[in-house]
């Protein structure tokens, strides 16, 4: 079942992310994905960034063709809607560490946000290649929670990758869970560090997907289906897979190192 | 309790239960995966020449009964990278069959040769893509090309080759028995019917491709016929596809004339548990009914034979 919308809200995030709004009635979970449907061009799964109320929305990162042009979308414009499907994350831990690389922390703003809502500490850890790209930022300091900043270039917070800063703060403080989403090299490091300390991690992953019923095997990660058993795993059934941080699979099924093109 | 071991000509199954063509079929995992959960057998994704990233989404659509309407465009990793995916699902001890397509009849022998040395216990032939030809038909609705297609793979491998039928012909049973002279062991029936679903508020076809097929509870009584008509027209077993989702839904089928089984658009209401239930369901019926095994049920509901 497909529902066509139109958009009433486009917000530019950062310099390479959008967030699109669109009257979805219905109840959404953090975590969960919708494939959003941008007619005459393609369908794509995309985590929803606001799951609360009627007035749901995702949001964009600039990557390919298709990104780019949704990103253009204006008011107005109509896109088919269909989900949410996908799993959610728990959000009964107390004392959380939010671990967000880029575009990632699309997904962990709805989540945090709930969270913090019902009482729970919230701690993200933030990366972005550079300032300007800090996703969600002030969302995430209006919920009330700490952020603490890493840039690639050093434009501000902690010169280099996030992970540095979160496996700080793992070190000095205690949380009863890590919410991670990013580029999956990064999440491969979070898990390995929380999971060191006896820290529960769980990773919101990305895979290429077609028909998100579990059926096509678009986006099959080691025994599981992204779109039915994801997006949110818990690291320890990722970690022992030979693909997880390592390859993907491209539309063909072909499997495909990170990084390569 | 019935016997739900089954033979397709020389294939020993252990149930007749089989992971459609398609469903699941991209990663040896996942194909592994369906067969702990309890398939009989498991069907590979349909394997051409080169790599396809198939048709752009929206690639299916869903409808409120668990039909399906899909376009996946025949995405696959292509021969050279397939068969690694075929060694994980047989080292896990999956019975895999392999699916090829091809333009015609060289390309089905060359794929089929190739896919057969992965160790592939049987071959199914997806006969339902576009004739390099034959301009917008398909290689299957042809019988002519269906015979010299068997007949061209049947000759390079030695494994049981299954042709499987289009239902969008005039007369699918003519097409199984052009299989059979070709040399098939055994002929599938059917593959997804031709649909279309259009989006109103934007007057356009939803899937990209526009043309889809259908697949699931809707196309079951259509199946149905094929098999039927099929069974009364061809000597080699007939494998039945289209909606089957409950033990039900199978024992029609075998009742029908079907000796095998294929499920595939079920496993989106239950993922691959669906397996473990149907052969449970399917040896509890025939208990009931008072059949020792399938075979000795397959095509019952047909008058007497002569």
């Amino acid at each position: 079942m497909r529902t066509v919308v139109r958009v009433t809200e486009r917000v530019v995030e950062t310099p390479s992310t959008v967030t699109l709004r669109f009257p979805y009635p219905g109840p959404a979970a953090p975590g969960q994905f919708v494939m959003i449907w941008f007619p005459g061009d393609d369908e794509l799964p995309m985590s929803l960034s606001y799951t609360e109320g009627a007035s749901k929305g995702v949001t964009i990162k600039a990557m390919g063709t298709t990104s780019r042009n949704v990103q253009e979308l204006a008011v107005g414009a109509t896109v088919g809607l269909r989900g949410p499907y996908g799993n959610r994350f728990d959000l009964s831990a107390r004392r959380v560490l939010v671990v967000g690389g880029g575009s990632g922390a699309a997904v962990l703003a709805p989540a945090a946000e709930r969270a913090a809502a019902q009482g729970t500490r919230v701690t993200v850890a933030l990366g972005a290649t550079q300032s300007a790209e800090l996703l969600f930022r002030h969302r995430f300091e209006e919920m009330g929670a700490r952020v603490e900043v890493a840039t690639d270039d050093g434009s501000e917070g902690t010169k280099g990758f996030v992970t540095s800063v979160a496996e700080r703060l793992l070190t000095a403080e205690r949380f009863d869970a890590v919410w991670t989403c990013g580029p999956e090299i990064m999440m491969q490091k979070v898990a390995v560090a929380a999971g060191a300390l006896g820290v529960p991690v769980f990773c919101s992953v990305e895979r290429h997907m077609k028909c998100a019923l579990g059926l096509c095997d678009a986006c099959a990660l080691g025994p599981y289906h992204v779109c039915v058993d994801g997006p949110v795993f818990p690291a320890e059934r990722l970690l022992p897979l030979a693909e997880f941080g390592r390859s993907h699979r491209d539309p063909s099924g072909r499997r495909v190192p990170f990084g390569a093109r | 309790m019935a016997d739900l071991a089954v033979r397709v000509g020389t294939l020993a199954l252990r149930n007749p239960f089989l992971l459609a063509s398609g469903i699941w079929g991209e990663s040896g995992e996942s194909l592994a995966g369906a067969w702990a959960a309890g398939a009989g057998g498991v069907i590979t994704k349909s394997i051409g020449s080169e790599p396809r990233k198939g048709y752009p989404n929206p690639t299916i659509e869903t409808y409120p009964d668990g039909s399906l309407l899909n376009a996946m465009g025949l995405p696959n990793p292509g021969i050279d990278e397939y068969p690694r995916e075929v060694e994980v699902a047989r080292a896990r001890g999956a019975t895999v069959i392999g699916s090829v397509f091809g333009a015609d009849a060289a390309e089905f022998a060359r794929l089929a040769t190739r896919l057969a040395a992965s160790g592939i216990a049987a071959l199914e032939l997806n006969l339902s893509c576009p004739h390099a030809e034959g301009y917008g038909t398909e290689v299957g609705s042809d019988p002519a090309d269906v015979e010299e297609i068997v007949r061209a793979v049947v000759r390079e491998v030695r494994i049981p080759v299954i042709a499987k039928i289009t239902p969008n012909s005039p007369d699918p049973a003519a097409l199984a028995a052009a299989a059979e002279r070709g040399g098939a062991a055994a002929v599938s029936a059917i593959n997804t019917v031709r649909g279309l679903a259009i989006d109103t508020s934007l007057r356009r076809p939803v899937l990209a491709h526009g043309m889809g097929g259908l697949s699931g509870p809707a196309i079951k009584p259509v199946g149905l016929a094929c098999v039927w008509q099929i069974y009364d027209r061809v000597a080699i077993p007939v494998i039945g596809v289209g909606g089957i989702a409950t033990a039900e839904d199978a024992l029609e089928y075998v009742f029908a004339g079907a000796r095998a089984l294929e499920v595939g658009t079920a496993v989106t209401q239950s993922g691959v548990a669906v397996f473990g239930r149907l052969a449970e369901g399917l040896s509890r019926r025939l208990d009931e009914l008072g059949y020792s095994s399938v075979a000795a049920a397959v095509g019952a509901a047909h008058p007497a034979r002569a």
